[in-house]
């Protein structure tokens, strides 16, 4: 039986730690097969242009070198997502359309060769006017996408004439908001490796959805499905990265494997992956909140922006995200929410953590809190007063019903901050060129895909009996780090009441799981984990009624041990694989044309307070406390639940004082890990992580997502404890010395901010 | 040229030119992938390797620089199957997710503990402040290596080692409860 140590709500340690520990984990760049070429790719280096022709230096050596370039594509030349308008290889004669396109590709059998093969291709492009701006792009004097620049826009409006209630109001805040690229620095670089048996492409990678990759390929190689095996590596980080580029990266060793006959990894060098991979949208969101005295919020309007590089990729499911988080967790009568992503040419901005709501958190929670100052109130008891309850309704018309923790996590925060910090932390010293000052944020994250998503999406996931009698979870859901395999490997035990090693979770490949839908969006424990539960218990009945078939008696111990009735059910009957597909509970409705109804089956709740020492003759932000409360439904490992916390917050963090990718003519200037800094241990703060649970009735034991959340809140937090120290506004990020300084400058000579 | 060295306890030669980063001999000729690169210029500490017993980033050390010193790398840090203390407190904490930051981490802090074993939190964090950690956020990393500190300095005292802490777990809300990591409430 189930030791109490290993079932859901204790955190027995991750099934991959030993191999992580030691470095028996492998990694796709540890993967070594046989005559495994080395390939790399040949990129465009202008922002925009036509590619007239691409030319081979005659006096380099190119016996032994594979060169691809799109006329050597099978399929279709594009990378296959929502919308194909992004091509593996940007043809002879094609455009180019940001500075790091993939043109051309080579394999050598070594590093050194590869990289002087890819010197020694030289490309004559017809330079075109470029946008590098949100403003030129909306000027859309160069048309990069129809008329108008707009990848996408949405609109969502609740109440009265938004214009009308705003002049009701009593106190109307204003602002305007601008955050920059975040890259996901995932400490593993990209990379796929391929190799074709016969006429089947085999290939394993770091990435986070192995059936994406398996559907672009299918295209970019005109293969039938069978014939694209795709399989996920150990896979060292993604925080969206890795949603989405690997279909590039993978249909590029796909087809240099095709073309060498031999087996061909590419895995990016960082100031590559930094460049050319996508990140976190940059943004501009105007917003306007109107008040009551008494602190009531009566009306917003929210105009958002993101820039969404060259390629439409996932940007209008990042900003339909963005958008529907955009007003905040707080009851206001009028809404009106209108969101565009503009085409640029910079290289496509992508998915990152938060997925868009970061960005829109920044701004509504920067108003809330500049709305507290206006109205002389309370910044928690403002709240205190507009967060959302049970029953309340949101800007979409979404009537909340049951998991509500917007007050229980900003009562933990309150709580916890009446406690002494903890020792050890790092604080500046006290003194008088030393400025302190508390930031708070409350905020909402919504679990699983926007709207009907889940519905159409259709995830699956299998608990079987397998041929060699062991127990084994097989979902398409990918573990990156962030700890599914644990996750799963404990549900199932649960619902199987088996020890955790007794449980065997399979190795992501699309030859042996089925498609839970992407690693991605706060859904795989909470949509991929409850059915894995699901088809867990089926199994257990099933082994339980073959128990009684082959005559065990009902008080025979031997009945509950599911392991052996497994092993002896394989011995008699083979295989026993039990596969439960998502339905979405009943009653949700939503709306995909008006923008209306249940934008998601459940929200995720959090609170987060920082208390920041500004040093103003360096404009060094520290941040000496950090409390983050955080509702998850139910912590299935409490343990790997608090990382991803605790990583989150430092990745918010990063986000708010340091991290932004800076680009000139369409070009990273900081592609390193020298220059595009990330916080290290040093850094980041004693963490305050608090866990509550408000159960949701439809997920695994109760839970709900936890990956993306506590990326959204902590940025704002930071800017507003840095005004509250400095008494000047804080609207953008990261607040670097630098940019510190510069406001703190602008504010005295504007006056008050 | 060929160059002698001692890796893991064991006496290689190995063939490349005196510029060949040990990191490449390590992985490529000596299949040692367990040290890991995740940038190639000695910010990420991903490549750590000790070199007579002192943390350094492998993609910065020239094979030549290595020549007659005595290399260990992550997979001989356990014996067998029997992980060390740190290894161990590391998988237990949660100091590890994607783990690719993981070898690097038990390395530098392998070699922080023999050097300081009394490091408090804060040393700590100075310590392992080469090795980049994109995942924990560096809180249960810190945890598992200062319990270490607290497990070793108790075995000293009293000869033995203390059982091991119980974790707390989370609480529903309105109940007023310790968080889940070591220092949710107040010391
Ligand atoms: S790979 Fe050596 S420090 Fe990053
Ligand atoms: S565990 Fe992923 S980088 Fe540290």
């Amino acid at each position: 039986m189930i030791g109490l140590g290993e079932r859901v709500g204790a955190s027995p340690p991750r099934v991959d730690g030993a191999a992580k520990v030691t470095g028996a984990a492998r990694y796709v760049d540890d993967l070594q097969p046989p005559g495994c070429l080395v390939g790399r790719t040949v990129r465009s280096r202008v922002a925009h242009g036509v590619l007239r022709a691409l030319e081979r230096d005659p006096g380099f050596d190119w016996s032994d070198v594979t060169f691809v370039t799109a006329a050597d594509v099978p399929g279709r030349n594009v990378v296959t997502l929502i919308e194909d308008d992004q091509p593996v290889l940007v043809p002879v004669g094609g455009t180019i359309r940001h500075h790091d396109e993939a043109v051309a590709l080579v394999a050598a059998p070594t590093k050194e060769k590869a990289e002087a093969a890819r010197a020694a291709v030289r490309l004559v492009v017809d330079p075109l006017p470029a946008i590098f701006t949100l403003d030129d792009a909306l000027r859309a004097e160069v048309k990069l996408h129809g008329q108008d620049n707009v990848f996408k826009r949405f609109e969502v409006t609740r109440g009265d004439d938004v214009e009308r209630a705003l002049a009701a109001c009593d106190v109307v805040v204003e602002g305007v908001y601008e955050t920059g690229a975040q890259e996901q620095m995932y400490i593993e670089p990209q990379g796929m490796l391929a190799a074709w048996e016969g006429d089947t492409c085999h290939v394993t990678g770091s990435l986070q959805c192995p059936y994406y990759v398996h559907k672009a390929l299918k295209v970019t190689l005109g293969l039938p499905a069978e014939r694209v095996v795709i399989t996920q590596a150990v896979t060292g980080g993604g925080f969206g990265g890795k949603e989405e580029y690997p279909s590039m990266i993978g249909a590029h060793a796909a087809l240099l494997a095709r073309a060498a006959g031999r087996p061909v990894k590419v895995v990016y060098e960082r100031d590559e992956d930094v460049a050319a991979t996508t990140k976190r949208h940059p943004s501009r969101v105007r917003h306007r909140l109107g008040l009551a005295k008494d602190g009531r919020m009566l009306a917003a309007d929210v105009d958002v922006l993101f820039d969404g590089g060259a390629y439409a990729t996932l940007t209008q499911v990042v900003l339909s995200r963005g958008v529907l988080h955009a007003a905040g967790p707080y009851r206001i009568p009028t809404v009106r929410i209108v969101g565009r992503a503009l085409a640029t040419n910079h290289p496509p901005h992508g998915a990152f953590r938060g997925f868009g709501a970061p960005q829109t958190t920044f701004a509504y929670e920067r108003q809330t809190a500049k709305a507290a100052r206006a109205l002389g109130m309370d910044p928690v008891a403002l709240r205190r007063l507009n967060l959302y309850r049970d029953g309340d309704v949101t800007a979409t018309g979404q009537t909340l019903r049951g998991s509500v923790a917007a007050h229980p996590t900003l009562d933990r925060v309150v709580a916890q901050l009446e406690q002494p910090p903890p020792a050890g932390r790092r604080t500046l010293p006290q003194a008088p060129h030393v400025k302190r000052g508390r930031g708070v944020a409350t905020y909402f994250h919504g679990s699983g895909f926007t709207g009907s998503g889940e519905e159409r999406l259709k995830g699956q996931a299998t608990v079987a009996v397998a041929a060699d009698g062991v127990l084994e979870v097989r979902a398409g859901s990918t573990d990156m780090g962030q700890g599914a395999t644990t996750t799963f490997a404990q549900i199932a035990a649960t619902a199987l009441d088996v020890h955790v090693s007794q449980v065997r979770v399979a190795q992501p490949s699309t030859d042996k799981v089925p498609d839970s839908g992407p690693t991605v969006a706060s859904r795989t424990c909470m949509i991929v984990g409850g059915l894995v539960d699901q088809a867990a218990r089926a199994v257990r009945s099933k082994l339980e009624a073959f128990a009684a078939e082959v005559g065990l008696a009902a008080d025979d111990p031997a009945r509950g041990d599911l392991p052996a009735l497994a092993r002896r059910w394989a011995a008699a009957r083979g295989e026993l694989a039990e596969t439960h597909t998502y339905r979405p509970p009943a009653g949700i409705r939503w709306d995909d044309q008006t923008y209306r109804g249940d934008a998601y089956p459940v929200f995720g709740w959090a609170a987060c307070a920082v208390d920041v020492a500004v040093d103003t003759d360096t404009w060094e932000v520290v941040v000496e406390r950090c409390v983050h409360a955080v509702d998850v439904g139910k912590a299935i490992n409490p343990t790997i639940v608090q990382g991803q916390i605790d990583g989150g917050t430092v990745q918010a963090l990063g986000w708010a004082l340091w991290e932004s990718v800076q680009y000139r003519e369409g070009k990273v200037l900081n592609d390193r890990m020298t220059n595009c800094i990330i916080p290290t241990a040093i850094e980041a703060p004693e963490l305050e992580t608090l866990l509550v649970e408000e159960p949701y009735a439809h997920g695994p034991f109760g839970a709900k997502g936890v990956g993306e959340i506590p990326m959204d809140g902590p940025g704002a937090a930071v800017a507003s404890a840095v005004e509250d120290a400095l008494g000047v506004a804080m609207d953008e990020l990261p607040l670097l010395p630098e940019v510190v300084h510069r406001r703190v400058r602008a504010g005295r000579a504007g006056g008050a901010a | 040229m060929k160059v002698s060295l001692v890796v893991n306890g064991a006496p290689r030669e190995v063939e490349g030119g005196p510029l060949r980063r040990l990191l490449d001999v390590l992985r490529e000729d000596l299949a040692l992938t367990g040290t890991k690169e995740g940038c190639g210029e000695g910010e990420c500490g991903a490549c750590t390797v000790l070199i007579d017993g002192e943390p350094v980033n492998s993609c910065l050390v020239p094979l030549a620089q290595a020549a007659g010193r005595e290399v260990r790398t992550v997979e001989a840090l356990a014996s067998g199957e029997l992980l060390t203390d740190l290894q161990e407190a590391l998988v237990r904490c949660g100091g590890t997710q994607c783990g690719i930051c993981t070898p690097g981490i038990a390395v530098c802090a392998t070699a922080a503990l023999a050097r300081e074993p009394g490091a408090d939190r804060l040393r700590l964090r100075e310590l392992l402040a080469g090795n980049l950690c994109r995942c924990t956020g560096y809180q249960l990393v810190i945890d598992a290596v200062a319990e270490v500190v607290a497990r070793r300095a108790d075995a000293t005292d009293a000869g033995a080692a203390p059982p091991l802490p119980a974790r707390t777990a989370p609480t529903a809300p309105g109940q007023a409860g310790p968080g889940v990591g070591s220092r949710g409430a107040a010391p």
